[in-house]
């Protein structure tokens, strides 16, 4: 009778697990096809009828990206934004700070501000946010690329809620030892911190490589170009030459996936830490 | 005594970098989109402030008798009506399946499926528009090789729609599937040992407790996947501009359309605050059926 039920349940087990094989695969096709069209030629692409390795593999198209696509300045672009989102993530996580362990006039005022702004749609802000930046002479630059998306409300909710759980009585032991609150924060809050700080470490770092709406609005300038919008760019001036169009795809997935895969475990806590709050 | 007073900004000194940054880049600005919403600014405005007009509702008035803002809302609606259930049960139906069992294959299976989430939606719209392709792409040459004529993804404009649909649910499972995943590991165990005493098998339990333990998860990704398709852009941007025929535009590349491409910034502020209004509705219903679903329980 019990072994009945086991049978049942390995059975189900497996009937699901191959349909969950399959459907993964389909999942990931697109980025296999992805992968290994970029190795193939262009003359081999443009065939109607088309094997699924490559017959000769070639690393032309990756060269393409960088002696005529100018990636070299999109990656240094993306590279100089992510760094910067860094120095959000620290505001961030000042502001969390501030809300979870200090008891100040308009607290509650301002933390409803904060939260509202999650509220408000991007297409919303875009203009107005254009305006202010023309008016400040911040168009076509780096820093009006950079400013508009440095520090974020839902970034501030998590820190705050991960904070509050932090006991009063460490921080207190420490100001009777005379230290004081910045020393607190960077010694005693930020280490404890540490999980937090890596989930949104990473979905920082994923949000500055992937930024594209705010780069393609304020930058007129390809040299303030980003990868997403160069590869975009390249898209519309390359419309048929699909081999250098999926190695640029690929130079932009890859290293997330593979950073992604290196942290993955700190992500997936992450998501638990967020529903369960 | 100074000291103390002293004291008292420290709080502040904390919060005070990243609140003015958001007053000034998300606060002010809905303000400013307000009051531009109301006049005909535009590119010979933003060089001379002293040539824009006070307008009224003028905008607003237009907005409801452009053809491509009606169908722009039309097709929106089309992609909030068919995407968000089709993210919803897959999502579920994926973290279900998954929380089967805790063994490395379905751990595995976990990571691929939510690899889409987390890949650059410029790359992957690049990506599959090549799959798209009517005589190149993937697609049309499996779909030839069991004898289907090829179809125009992306270039008919009945279908143009849904292959948005089709790339965007795929993107949207995976971050989803992770939310239902930690709310699944939250039911606790002894439910499912009482229901397997009564000799529930895996689908009847999957109905009776894994689906009602998990309402107020379904609730929260149904309405962040709503607020979401209702600001549809990055697909019909990159992969097919809106068209053709205007068949894919979205209330959002609209405002994008007349803000950034026509400089419009008047006209274009008021309809997006036509898709604030849209949304702020939408989420507001989605409370009320929440709410009357819990007092009917």
């Amino acid at each position: 009778m019990d072994t009945g039920k086991q049978e049942a349940s390995r059975q189900t087990k497996i009937i699901v697990g191959l349909i969950l094989a399959v459907w993964a695969l389909v999942t990931i096709a697109p980025f296999l096809w992805m992968i290994l069209s970029s190795f193939k030629s262009n003359a081999e692409i443009s065939q109607m009828s088309q094997s699924i390795l490559p017959h000769h593999w070639t690393l032309q198209n990756y060269k393409d990206l960088f002696i005529s696509g100018n990636f070299g300045v999109y990656l240094k672009n993306t590279l100089i934004i992510t760094g910067f989102s860094f120095i959000g993530l620290l505001l961030n996580a000042m502001a969390g700070y501030g809300f979870a362990k200090f008891k100040f006039k308009g607290r509650g005022v301002l933390f409803i501000a904060v939260l509202a702004t999650m509220m408000i749609p991007g297409q919303v802000t875009m203009i107005p946010v254009y305006l202010i930046l023309n008016q400040a002479h911040l168009t076509n630059t780096l820093t009006g690329i950079i400013l508009p998306s440095l520090v974020g409300a839902f970034s501030i909710f998590l820190f705050r809620q991960f904070m509050s759980n932090i006991s009063d009585s460490i921080i207190e032991a420490a100001r009777l030892d005379g230290a004081s609150e910045w020393y607190i924060f960077w010694h005693i809050i930020l280490p404890i911190s540490k999980p937090v700080l890596a989930v949104q470490g990473i979905l920082t770092f994923i949000g500055g490589w992937n930024s594209f709406l705010w780069p393609l609005i304020i930058a007129n300038d390809q040299k303030y170009y980003t990868l997403s919008v160069g590869l975009q760019l390249l898209q519309g001036q390359h419309t048929s030459d699909y081999g250098l169009q999926m190695a640029g795809s690929s130079f932009m997935v890859i290293p997330i996936v593979i950073i992604f895969l290196i942290f993955q475990k700190y992500i997936l806590q992450g998501f638990n830490i967020q529903a369960e709050k | 005594m100074g000291k103390e007073k002293l004291k008292k900004y420290i709080p502040y000194t904390f919060i005070f970098p990243a609140l003015l940054l958001l007053l000034v880049f998300s606060l002010i600005p809905i303000l400013v989109a307000l009051v531009i919403s109301f006049t005909g600014l535009d590119i010979t405005g933003l060089g001379n402030w002293s040539t824009v007009k006070f307008t009224g509702l003028t905008n607003y008035i237009q907005l409801f008798n452009d053809p491509t803002f009606l169908q722009s809302i039309g097709n929106t609606i089309f992609y909030v009506v068919l995407g968000v259930p089709l993210v919803v049960f897959l999502s579920l139906t994926v973290a279900v399946m998954i929380n089967l069992s805790q063994n490395k294959f379905f751990k595995t299976m976990r990571l691929l499926f939510y690899t889409p989430s987390i890949t650059n939606t410029v790359a992957v719209a690049v990506v599959w528009s090549y799959i798209y392709n009517p005589s190149l792409g993937l697609l049309n040459e499996i779909l030839g090789k069991i004898g289907i004529a090829p179809i125009g993804w992306l270039t008919d404009p009945n279908v143009a729609k849904i292959s948005l649909i089709i790339l965007a649910v795929w993107k949207a499972i995976g971050l989803n599937m992770l939310i239902f995943l930690a709310a699944l590991q939250g039911i606790p165990r002894s439910l499912y040992e009482a229901a397997e005493l009564d000799g529930a098998n895996f689908w009847q339990q999957t109905l009776h407790i894994t689906i009602p333990s998990m309402r107020f998860s379904i609730f929260f990704v149904t309405v962040t996947t709503i607020i979401g398709w209702f600001q549809f852009f990055d697909e019909p941007f990159v992969m097919t501009k809106g068209g053709p025929l205007n068949s894919t535009n979205s209330m959002a590349l609209f405002v994008y359309q007349n803000g950034f491409q026509n400089s419009n910034f008047g006209y274009a502020a008021a309809g997006s605050f036509v898709m604030f209004a849209v949304i702020i509705i939408a989420t507001l219903i989605q409370f009320k059926l929440q709410r009357k679903q819990r007092g009917e329980e």
